[in-house]
């Protein structure tokens, strides 16, 4: 049971989980307890991995996971791989929406190690948008922290009449078509 | 025997100053610049530098004195101090931060409590400098206590250098008792047999460390006095650290005096350089906290507890592989402080490895390539490249084994290992 799969497992009630797969924990603790800072009337669990695929053995406490964040460092081309390899550890029905990448660090511009052209590449071939963000920053963790909350939110069907299919929005770049 | 000539270092015109027999002997007369004959030294000054055999007249390559040392009253009847000495004493007072010049001045112990006293440290260095030399010349110091002053500067500021870490071998005899006496007086025996123009002092401290600082000149110039080579010995132990100076022809003599003088036969440069004398005294002595085969392979439980307030809510689901890369970092680096190293350097010898079509570069030989890691602390960050999720645990042995096998400079070759090193 290694690959992820978005509904395999019943929902609890009011609840959602994340998921944030990234090779950097510090800053995935940070980020975490930014969400939970924020004011929300569901529970809310997220869980911090370094890869996929996740361990079997606590596969039976884990609840269904709402949605899969993959973290980006830029300065790191090795974060950018860990990523890569975790990719393929995902159910193709989760990329309808409830996967996003993050990618981290971008306030430090002359430490960029990853090209954005390659991860907007990556996040094209897996139909999944991309956001960009500094986390060392408390206000734009801040930021991020809410952006990322109300998508969880609509990924775990708690917004009535949308649904996770239609972050397709966020993809459509403008200068296209 | 009175020396003149080319290429001297010595910026004042003494007034035939230290010249053997200069003023009864009928040498040739030199053109003093603005100096009246008040300043002519008595003859007996000369021989009191007894480290110097040789003077000359002529403006060289050292520094000028400040101007104030060629108008200073002298004292009647009293020594008067080389103005060179002066001048130095007076930059390496200057080299010191405002707040340690009167510990430093204590340590040296040359100026008396009551002249301490005088001094007013409040005031810019410039002048805490000039009234230091002053009352060095009251005490008419000569070079030999202005190496000790420096000595002690470098002692204190020993992370400033960048030194080098050198193996003496034993033919195999036993171990006589190390005779310090004997030890100087070999090693200045065996310097002064080659060059003449030395300044050779030694300070001995509590961790058994015998300091050697040694100015070199040539055959007909005065030892440079800002460039001194220093040497720390540690008698009980093979290793010698070298911090040199910039005349590297020296340092052959330089070894063969300490073989000499400590009876070994043969010394060897290790390849391994630091600016941190402890950390590298630490490598070679084994003080690190090493990793010891233990007989349980588990690691013992009570390491990795979370912390009482983590939040119930954040789940980490890899706990597992963190125990791991922690287990595999303790067996690598131990579990105490590290060695502080600044980089570690890895020449390839190895063939340039290209694409099948490049077959130009097959050919010749474009490329050579050389690896440096630099960090104010390499052995701390490359401990902490894997739990920050930088690096792959277990991290390659090229990089784990640096104080293990106590070089930071490696060659890599071709071979069916995985790695060589000479």
């Amino acid at each position: 049971m290694s690959v992820l799969r978005p509904f395999d497992k019943l929902p609890m009630l009011n609840s959602c989980a994340l998921l944030l797969v990234g090779s950097d924990e510090a800053i995935q603790q940070k980020l975490a307890e930014a969400m939970l800072r924020e004011k929300r009337s569901f529970n809310i669990s997220i869980h911090l991995a370094t890869s996929l695929p996740l361990p079997s053995e606590r596969d039976h406490l884990r609840p269904r996971i709402d949605m899969v964040v993959f973290m980006i460092d830029i300065k790191s081309k090795y974060s950018l791989k860990n990523v890569e390899t975790s990719l393929a550890y995902v159910d193709a029905s989760f990329f309808l929406g409830k996967v996003c990448f993050l990618v981290t660090g971008v306030g430090r511009v002359n430490a960029c190690s990853i090209e954005t052209n390659a991860v907007c590449k990556l996040a094209e071939a897996y139909c999944s948008p991309v956001l960009f963000c500094e986390l060392e920053l408390e206000g734009i963790r801040a930021a991020t922290a809410q952006r990322l909350l109300r998508m969880l939110q609509i990924c775990a069907g708690h917004i009535p009449g949308v649904s996770a299919l239609s972050f397709v929005s966020l993809m459509r770049n403008s200068n296209v078509d | 025997m009175m020396r003149h000539g080319a290429g001297s270092d010595w910026s004042v015109r003494k007034a035939g100053a230290g010249s053997t027999g200069a003023s009864e002997a009928a040498g040739p007369r030199r053109v003093r610049r603005s100096r009246d004959s008040a300043h002519r030294c008595p003859l007996s000054e000369g021989s009191e530098h007894s480290s110097e055999r040789t003077h000359s007249n002529s403006p060289g390559r050292q520094p000028a004195p400040h101007p104030s040392a060629r108008t200073r009253p002298r004292f009647p009847g009293g020594s008067i101090m080389d103005a060179t000495v002066a001048e130095y004493i007076r930059r390496t007072v200057l080299k010191m931060p405002k707040d340690e010049i009167k510990m430093m001045l204590q340590k040296w112990g040359f100026l008396s409590e009551a002249q301490l006293q005088t001094l007013n440290f409040h005031q810019i260095k410039d002048n805490i400098s000039h009234e230091v030399v002053q009352l060095c010349e009251e005490n008419s110091a000569d070079i030999k206590q202005a190496a000790a002053l420096d000595i002690i500067y470098n002692h204190i500021y020993q992370n400033k250098r960048m030194w080098s870490v050198y193996q003496m071998k034993k033919s195999g005899e036993e171990d006589e008792y190390f005779d310090i006496a004997d030890f100087k007086k070999k090693f200045k025996r065996r310097i002064r047999s080659a060059l003449k123009n030395v300044t050779i002092t030694f300070k001995e401290y509590e961790d058994n460390a015998i300091w050697i600082r040694v100015a070199w000149g040539t055959p007909y110039k005065k030892p440079n006095q800002y460039k001194p080579s220093y040497v720390v010995y540690h008698s009980q132990t093979p290793y010698i650290f070298i911090s040199a100076s910039m005349l590297k022809s020296n340092l052959p003599l330089l070894c063969q005096a300490l073989i000499v003088a400590s009876n070994y036969h043969d010394i060897r440069e290790m390849e391994l350089r630091s600016h941190s004398l402890n950390s590298l005294k630490d490598i070679v002595f084994k003080r690190y906290s090493q990793n010891f085969e233990t007989y349980t392979p588990k690691p013992l439980q009570g390491g990795n507890v979370e912390p009482e307030n983590a939040d119930i809510r954040i789940i980490h689901e890899n706990g597992r592989e963190k125990e791991r890369i922690h287990r595999l970092n303790q067996e690598a680096f131990g579990s105490g402080p590290q060695p502080q190293l600044e980089f570690a350097q890895y020449k390839l010898e190895t063939m340039f490895k290209s694409g099948p079509k490049m077959d130009v570069l097959d050919k010749k030989e474009p490329f050579r390539c050389l690896v440096k890691f630099s960090s104010p602390h390499l052995l701390e960050s490359l401990k902490s490249l894997a739990p920050a999720g930088m690096a792959d645990a277990p991290l390659s042995p090229l990089l784990t084994c640096i104080p293990h096998k106590a070089r930071n400079y490696f060659k890599i070759r071709e071979k069916k290992k995985s790695f060589v090193s000479p």
